[in-house]
Order: structure tokens, then sequence, then C-alpha cells
């Protein structure tokens, strides 16, 4: 293998980690929300452009071409990400908690598609389907490969902070009271929990981590526009991810999240590989790798059916902490 | 006065009436099998896709010499059967082995079907943009101001057809009692010895008709698209909670509504401008469920609340 080969297989690995890992973000939110509280939340694509969105307003140099451009440093822009997406989430999670699950089901994909919405018809606000370009970047100025490099290892670090808080919380009395209101509602209100309060808590607690995973990706790329708001790569990606990896366990969260990533990139990989037509006797398939493109998520589909049918708990299945604290 | 008929009233019916039939299936299916179906409107995409090709099969490769809307009258029904057997299927593959698990996870499934549906449309069909209806047809005027088109004619008689049989079946049939028996009381209607089952696929077969019947009306509007039962989601779930989830004729009364605010907001009441930029419409879906949520989560009709 060539020097040449080697080096450019190893930044492919490296972007390859960067973006499992910004997934991890958006897996490790779902899992509080879904995993801790029992919550379904279809809008994760709105809660992840939210952040995007808000860091990119933030930190970009002064522009005509959208609102914002105030230079600011990353770290305000991503708590503003946070804050802004932990709002919008209480007040969903005001509406919608006090009712089954179902209804935050619909109320969170309303959310993300009416912010889709907003950004594609706010073009004086967003660049409407032009997007947000030029969002500066941590690093970017190191030399190449380091620059990268060091963003993987801000984006693992970020995983690794969320990992462990997550897992304070899930070993803590508050965990366990989740898992309670999860398993038994009746009984957890009988015991006197606040349910509503629980909820609320892992909903928003895991909206600000979705919109921490948006606003690194939005750095990440430079670039976000609303096609990234794609309730396909950014919300139903997410649940693959998590249901596979096994909801309840952080660690699973992240093991999906690579793992469906690198699955997910590869299969891409095969598909641009096709060629464009296919000849047989009978017919003629034209467009065999956008047509290749579809199956593929119909595959991914597939999997998550055979999953929550025959292992709902995913890879690693959930561990409940014990009295004594795991 | 007849800018306001021509252009937004009208319009307003005819979403209307598209909502009102889809929202029928959500609402069944919420109210019956407890739980928010995501893949209703790609349903309606399957739908309006298998009587694209009906179409183009008899037009084309049979020949046949016929008027638009008596090809699309006798296509319809068979588009539905289609429509039937494939949500049938799906009933049978990924809802029916968790229907003991619980409902959340009929959530998760049906939003999986979602993409797995559209994925399957794309794969077949390609994502091109088609037409069912070509050419352009001129308006029919009546008392010399209202002017409408036949195809929209076409489909509120069609409409009116069908939402006329829809309560003959829930008034007068075994099934349709049964089903609303359900749709009120899951453990009452057990009790008094309805066949649960027969009732669930019922639903599905009533809700996947009316959903096919929905997409069409839809694609001879506007065109053919992989994306236009999606679209259409957000505003039928509202219809169904606006109307009360389980109440078919609340979902009926909530489709119609939305419809009519949907193409009013962007007519100019104030000044000169649309009062709501139409980019927005789908906001006014949104908008009207949240409010319902708040204010009175039961709906109009008294549905029920989980």
């Amino acid at each position: 293998m060539s020097l040449d080969l080697a080096y450019g297989l190893s930044l492919y690995g490296v972007s390859l980690l960067t973006m499992g890992g910004l997934y991890a973000l958006l897996t490790l939110g779902l899992n509080a929300q879904w995993g801790f509280a029992g919550l379904f939340n279809a809008g994760i694509a709105g809660f992840f452009g939210i952040g995007a969105y808000t860091s990119a307003f933030l930190t970009t140099a002064p522009t005509m071409r959208h609102i914002g451009g105030y230079d600011m440093p990353y770290v305000v822009g991503i708590a503003a990400a946070m804050l802004v997406a932990g709002i919008i989430a209480y007040l969903v999670g005001k509406v919608c908690l006090r009712l089954r699950s179902d209804y935050l089901a619909i109320a969170t994909i309303g959310i993300s598609e009416i912010f889709r919405l907003i950004v594609n018809n706010e073009i004086d606000t967003t660049n409407g389907a032009r997007g947000v370009s030029e969002i500066p970047k941590p690093f970017e100025h190191w030399p190449e490969p380091y620059n990268q490099i060091a963003f993987l290892v801000l984006v693992l670090l970020a995983v690794l902070i969320v990992y462990v808080l997550l897992e304070v919380a899930r070993k803590s009395p508050w965990g366990r009271v989740m898992t309670a209101i999860r398993e038994n509602e009746t009984s957890a209100k009988a015991a006197g929990k606040n349910i509503e309060t629980f909820r609320m808590e892992g909903f928003v607690i895991g909206c600000m981590i979705m919109a921490l995973g948006g606003a690194l990706m939005s750095q990440y790329l430079k670039f976000f526009n609303p096609a990234a708001i794609d309730p396909l790569t950014a919300t139903f990606l997410v649940w693959v991810m998590l249901i596979v990896g096994g909801g309840g366990n952080n660690r699973g969260a992240i093991l999906g999240a690579f793992l469906m990533w690198i699955v997910w990139s590869m299969t891409e990989l095969l598909t641009s590989w096709l060629p464009s037509q296919w000849e047989t006797p009978w017919f003629t398939l034209n467009d065999l790798a956008t047509r290749a493109s579809y199956l593929r998520i119909f595959l991914i589909g597939l999997l998550l059916q055979v999953f929550i049918q025959r292992f709902p708990q995913g890879i690693l299945r959930e561990r409940r902490p014990s009295f004594s604290g795991d | 006065m007849s800018e306001f008929i021509n252009f937004y009233f009208i319009p307003g019916l005819i979403l209307g009436s598209i909502y009102a039939l889809g929202a029928i299936g959500i609402t069944l299916t919420f109210g019956i099998l407890r739980f928010a179906n995501f893949a209703h409107g790609e349903t309606m995409t399957l739908g309006v896709y298998f009587t694209w090709t009906l179409i183009q099969f008899c037009l084309h490769t049979l020949g046949l010499e016929m008027s638009n809307w008596f090809i699309i009258l006798i296509l319809m029904p068979i588009s539905m059967l289609f429509c039937v057997v494939v949500v049938l299927a799906l009933d049978r593959g990924f809802y029916k082995p968790l229907r003991e698990s619980p409902t959340i996870m009929l959530v998760i499934a049906s939003f999986g079907l979602m993409l797995m549906v559209r994925s399957a449309i794309q794969f077949f069909w390609g994502p091109q943009l088609k037409t069912v209806l070509p050419g352009i047809q001129l308006p029919m005027v009546f008392f010399d101001t209202i002017r409408i088109a036949p195809k929209h004619i076409w489909i509120i008689l069609s409409a009116i057809v069908l939402i006329a049989l829809i309560h003959y079946v829930l008034t007068y049939t075994k099934i349709g009692k049964a089903m609303r028996a359900m749709s009120d009381s899951q453990e009452l209607a057990r009790l008094t010895g309805i066949n649960t089952e027969r009732v669930v696929q019922a639903t599905w077969v009533m809700g996947a008709a009316l959903a096919c019947a929905a997409g069409v009306f839809l694609a001879v509007d506007t065109q053919v698209e992989t994306m236009m039962g999606f679209s259409l989601l957000l505003p039928m779930f509202a219809a169904a909670i606006l109307g009360g989830v389980g109440r078919p004729y609340g979902a009926m009364a909530g489709g119609l509504i939305i419809g009519l605010a949907e193409e009013l907001s962007s007519y100019h009441w104030i000044g000169d401008g649309a009062l709501l930029n139409p980019g927005y419409k789908q906001g006014i879906a949104f908008t009207v469920m949240i409010i319902m949520l708040l204010w009175r989560p039961s709906g109009l009709f008294k549905g029920k609340v989980f």
C-alpha cells in the first residue's frame, strides 16, 4: 500500500469517526428521552437544526446574507444553541408531556417541519435554501491533518463528557425515578413522584444534547442549510442507531451511533460504484445508483423493524443500577 | 367576492375534503389500534402511484380511448384494493407482532414503515414528478362569476359519495358499529363479544381505501410526487386531534376546517397583502393542533385523550 493511499484512508477514518461522534451526541440525547423517560421524539432534526443555526448565527463573521454574524467564540455559540433548544423543548413539553407519548411524537415532528419551513422562507434572516456558509471551525488554521484530528478529539471529548454526566444521572436517585416512571407510571405516581417534572427534565436535557450535536455539526461542515434538517438522516437514522445499540444503555447509544454510521457510509460508497444502467433481457433499470440509495434506506428501515420485533433490547441491553451505585 | 370564492374558498374546500378523507384513517387507527400512524401519508402516495401505473397501462399499453374522469373512476377502486392488500400485509408483518407491546413501539414501527414505503416507491417509480391527467382544463362558469375547474367538481362529488358511504358503513353495518364501539371502549367491546381482530382489519381496510382516494384527489388537483403523502401527514394529525381522536365525523369536520383555514389564511383580509405568507400554510395545521392540545385535547367532538 502506498503512503498516499494510507494517508487518504486514515483521513477518511478520521472523518468517519468525527461524524460517528457527532451522531453519538444525538443518540445520547435521544437516549435521555427514550431510554430514560420513554418519550418518543420524532423531531430530532428540528432540535439539531435549531442548535446548528443558533451557533452558526453567533459565531460567523459579520455578513449581510443572514442575521447574526457576531464573530463570537465557539463556546458562546454552543452554550446559546443549547439554551435556545432547551427553551423550545420546554415549551413543547409544557403542551404535550401531560398527554401520552404519541402526541409528543406528532408535536415534535411538527416543530421540526415548521422550523424547516421558517429557515426556507425567511430568506433575509436565514439566507433560505442557500444556507449559512463560512461557519468558523475550531482548529481550522492548524496544518492539514492536525486540524482534522484536533476536531475529532474535541468531538470525542464532548461525547465523553455527555456520557459521564448521563451515567452519573442514570445511577443517581433521579435516574432510578426515571426508570420507575417509564416502567410503571401509576406506581411511580403513587410513590409521590411528580411525573411531568421528571419527564420534562429528561426531554429538555435530551434536546439540549441534540443542539450541542447540531452546533458542533455546523462547525464541522462549515456550512448548514435547511436540507440538513432532514427527517431521514437526522431523525430516523438516530432512532435506528439507538434501537440497534440498545435503548436505555448509554454505551449502547454510542456503539449504535458509530456502528450504524459506518454501515450507512460504507453502503453509500457501495452504491456510488454501481453502474448507471442494468440491462436484462426483459427490462432495463436506469439510474441504478439513485435507486440503490433508496434500497439502502429501505434496508435500514427493515433493520429497525427486525430489532424492535426480535431484539428490542438492542446489542447492549439496559443495566439497572443497584442501590449501592452499580 | 368572486375572487374570494374562486381562488380561496373553493381550493380550501378541495384541500379540506382531501384532509378529511385522510384524517378518517388516522383517527380510526388512533382510536382503535391506539397509536399515531406515521405511515398513513405513505399509503396515500402508494395509492397515487398504483393509480398512475394503471392509467399508463390502460392508455398506452392497452391503447384504450376513454375520458379522463371515467378512467379514474374505474381504476381508483382497483388501486384502493391494491392499497388495502399492501396495508393488510404490513399489518401482519410489522404491527401484529407488536400488538402486545407498549403502543409506543407501534409508533416507532409506523415511523420506520413511513420511510420504508416511501423509499420503496422511490425505488420502483423514481423521484421524478408525474401527472395523472394531462392537459389543461377550462373552468366551468356558474352565475357569470364562479369558475370551477371540472376536476374540482369531480373531486367534491366523489368526496361526498365516499363520505356518504362511510356514514352508511359506520351507522348501519355490524362491522361499522363494532368499529365505533371499539373506538369508544376496547374493554367493553371485547366483553360484548366483538371480534377485535376483525375490527382491526376493517380499520385498516377503511383507512387504506380512503387514503388512496384522498391521495388520488390530491394528485388530480396537483401532481404526483413521492413526498405528497408526507406533506399531508401533519394536517391530517391536526384534523384528527381537532375533531377528537377516534371520532370519524370529527375527523371530517376537522379536515374541512383545516383545509379552509390554510387556504383562507393567504386571503388579503386586512390591507392588500396576503394575511399570511402562503409559504407558512402548513404552519396553520400545527398551530391549530397546539391550541387544541392546550385548550381541549379531547377535540371538538369529545374524542379520547390518552
